[in-house]
């Protein structure tokens, strides 16, 4: 099992540079003066943050799409009911400290008249709840999903499609007023976590390692599920399923299992994003989102889950550049990195980084056919 | 066929006298109305070695699809072991009864190496929650060398698949056949793209197979069939044209019109 774990050179490169990189953020924020030219600003740890949870979200994405051949346009959907799922608890920690001081319901339930909390709410003032609907929404709501259009045999463009229409029509549903979780405004004005105020850079500096130990976690665990022989039927499931079917395998099961495990890590990086980033609204199911967060697994490099995290990062900070700089031309300069990507680096930028070893080793292949 | 006489596993009870493994009952399967099998019948022993021929478009590829559930026919049945209607189970089904399948066009997993291939193949617990493993078992190993040696491709078990040649594919997915161990081997024109020595090494391959396993072979390469030395059917525009030894099916004046005189 360890073998299988460090197998992997580029995905234990990556772990190891997320978490130096996240603790290299952390002490430049709390042990450096502010006029130290090393400092990191909140925002620059906010920001990072931010990044992390973008690469489990990638990570779970790719575990799916790069290993199951399960092209999820929708995946914000399982990441948005996550985020929802710390929203509603964020919002109930607020208790009567909101604008009208209701000692239970939040501001929008008073605004919108309502005299009582709805059912589907209770509970989510206790953490251990909260943590558990993190996981528990998106993976049931992906166990339903994925047993209707994988027993059917829903593959490919259609499959595609089918994920897009989830998240659009929950994005729809979410902006209700009367659905009950703040329509468009969503959920927002937090102030507290396990205790810690929201405002203190402690605690943004803690949500941000988290997060980094959150995507240490994710590569570890889709590591060990890739390698395993579980992967192996589900790569063998990617690349040709109707035989996979003649050898006895049930290909449904691999690729739910798959999904399954997919959307908890989406539901947990969405559950590290609301509370960095102080709010969660219906824009997060929007179609566009879960397209971009395919096109960073795309540019990192697709079925290698060290290249996810890496391409997340890195799109997403061209992004922080680019809508400073010149806001735009982000979605041109997206649209233009995804098909560069796709016809020059079919494996994305871990391809090309490690596009240098294979040149060497090729000659060893050579070496190794008969005369 | 009525409902009353299925029994609850799908089984069937009214067999046929002798004991077959593999009884094809009137198998008709259409493809926009033409059809490509017509009410075709075929009755395998337990232990039989079979070689199928007949002209491109026949319908052998389809019977093999009929069988491992792939197509599922307008008409007939298909009964394995005189109680399991193949044309109710699925594919995994079916592959879990004992009935494995080599394809026309290879089909190996290209992006896993030889090795991962043959492991896959291999007979075992194929439930998702039970795949949760590491490596593999001193067994396995074993039995996965084996298999590898049987089809000289040990030396090759770290290369991916892909990389093989034509020939080698043929090679690597008779040897998941043999890693899956079924009872009824399905062989569909195994000998196509290799050279004369390894077509006869392929025959005695199967020869030896045929030992503990039944066989059915399709094939056009006549020299092929004839080193099988088995029972032959041709088949033409999806029925059963002859059928008995290869000499007296080669002599057949139909099979030499539509077949082998072209
Ligand atoms: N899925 C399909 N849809 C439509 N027609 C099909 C389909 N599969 C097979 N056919 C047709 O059915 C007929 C029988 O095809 P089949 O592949 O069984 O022939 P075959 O005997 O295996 O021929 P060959 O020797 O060329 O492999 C052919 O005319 C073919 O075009
Ligand atoms: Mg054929």
């Amino acid at each position: 099992m360890l073998r299988a774990l460090i197998g992997d050179r580029a995905v234990v490169m990556v772990a190891a540079l997320v978490l130096a990189g996240a603790i290299g953020v952390a002490f430049a924020n709390q042990s450096l003066p502010p006029t130290h030219e090393l400092h990191a600003s909140v925002f620059a740890v906010g920001l990072i943050g931010k990044y992390l949870c973008f690469a489990l979200l990638a990570l779970a994405i790719d575990l799916v799409w790069g290993y199951a051949g399960i092209l999820s346009l929708g995946h914000g959907v399982f990441w948005g009911l996550g985020g929802y799922a710390m929203g509603m608890h964020l919002m109930r920690l607020i208790g009567p400290r909101g604008v009208y001081g209701h000692p239970v319901l939040p501001d929008f339930m008073v605004f919108l008249n309502w005299t009582e909390l709805p059912w589907y709410w209770r509970g989510f003032d206790q953490a251990w709840f909260a943590l558990l609907m993190v996981v528990l929404v998106p993976s049931v709501l992906a166990f339903v999903f994925g047993w209707l259009a994988f027993r059917s045999r829903v593959t490919g463009v259609y499959l595609s499609i089918i994920t897009q229409a989830l998240t659009y029509a929950t994005m729809l549903a979410f902006f209700r007023n009367d659905m009950g979780f703040g329509g468009n405004n969503g959920l927002t004005d937090f102030r507290e976590l396990f205790g810690f105020s929201l405002r203190d850079d402690g605690t943004r500096v803690g949500l941000m390692l988290a997060s980094a130990v959150a995507v240490v976690l994710g590569l570890i665990l889709c590591r060990l599920i890739v390698a395993s022989r579980f992967g192996k039927v589900l790569i063998a499931v990617r690349d040709a399923e109707s035989r996979v079917r003649f050898l006895g395998y049930r290909p449904e099961a691999y690729k739910l299992a798959a999904l399954v495990v997919s959307a908890a890590l989406a539901g947990i990086a969405g559950a590290l994003y609301v509370p960095q980033v102080g709010i969660i609204n219906p824009s997060e199911f929007a179609p566009t989102f879960s397209i971009e967060a395919v096109i960073w697994v795309a540019v990192g490099g697709r079925g290698t889950l060290a290249g996810a995290v890496l391409g997340a990062v890195l799109v997403n900070a061209l992004k922080s550049w680019f809508t400073t700089a010149m806001p735009d031309l982000w979605l041109f300069a997206l649209g233009g990195l995804f098909i560069l990507v796709t016809l020059l680096m079919p494996k994305g930028v871990l391809g090309l980084v490690s596009a240098l070893p294979t040149a060497f080793s090729r000659r060893g292949v050579i070496a190794e056919r008969p005369a | 066929m009525t409902e009353a006489a299925v029994l609850p596993s799908g089984a069937l009870a009214d067999p046929p006298q002798a004991p077959t493994l593999l009884y094809l009952d009137g198998i008709t399967v259409t493809f926009d109305g033409f059809r490509a099998l017509d009410s075709l019948s075929l009755i395998l022993a337990p232990g039989e070695l079979r070689a199928v021929i007949g002209p491109n478009g026949a319908g052998k590829t389809t019977m093999m699809d009929v069988i491992t559930g792939k197509t599922r026919p307008d008409a007939g049945r298909a009964l394995f072991r005189d109680e399991h209607d193949l044309t109710r189970l699925d594919e995994a089904a079916i592959a879990e009864l004992g009935i494995g399948r080599k394809f026309q066009k290879p089909t190996v997993f290209e992006t896993q190496t030889v090795w991962d291939n043959v492991l896959l193949a291999l007979a075992g617990d194929r439930r998702a929650r039970r795949a949760f493993r590491f490596g593999e078992t001193a067994e396995e190993r074993e039995r996965i060398e084996q298999v590898l040696t049987t089809v000289r491709l040990l030396e090759h078990r770290h290369r991916l698949a892909g990389g093989l040649s034509h020939g080698q594919k043929q090679w690597l997915e008779i040897a998941m056949l043999l890693a899956q161990d079924p009872e009824l081997l399905l062989v569909d024109e195994p000998v196509a793209g290799m050279t004369d020595a390894e077509t006869e090494q392929t025959a005695e391959l199967l020869v030896a197979i045929n030992r503990d396993h039944s066989v059915i072979v399709v094939e056009h390469d006549m020299h092929f069939v004839r080193a099988l030395g088995c029972k032959v059917t041709c088949l033409h525009e999806g029925r059963v044209l002859a059928e008995g030894s290869i000499d007296r099916v080669s002599n057949d004046p139909r099979v030499i019109e539509v077949y082998l005189g072209r």
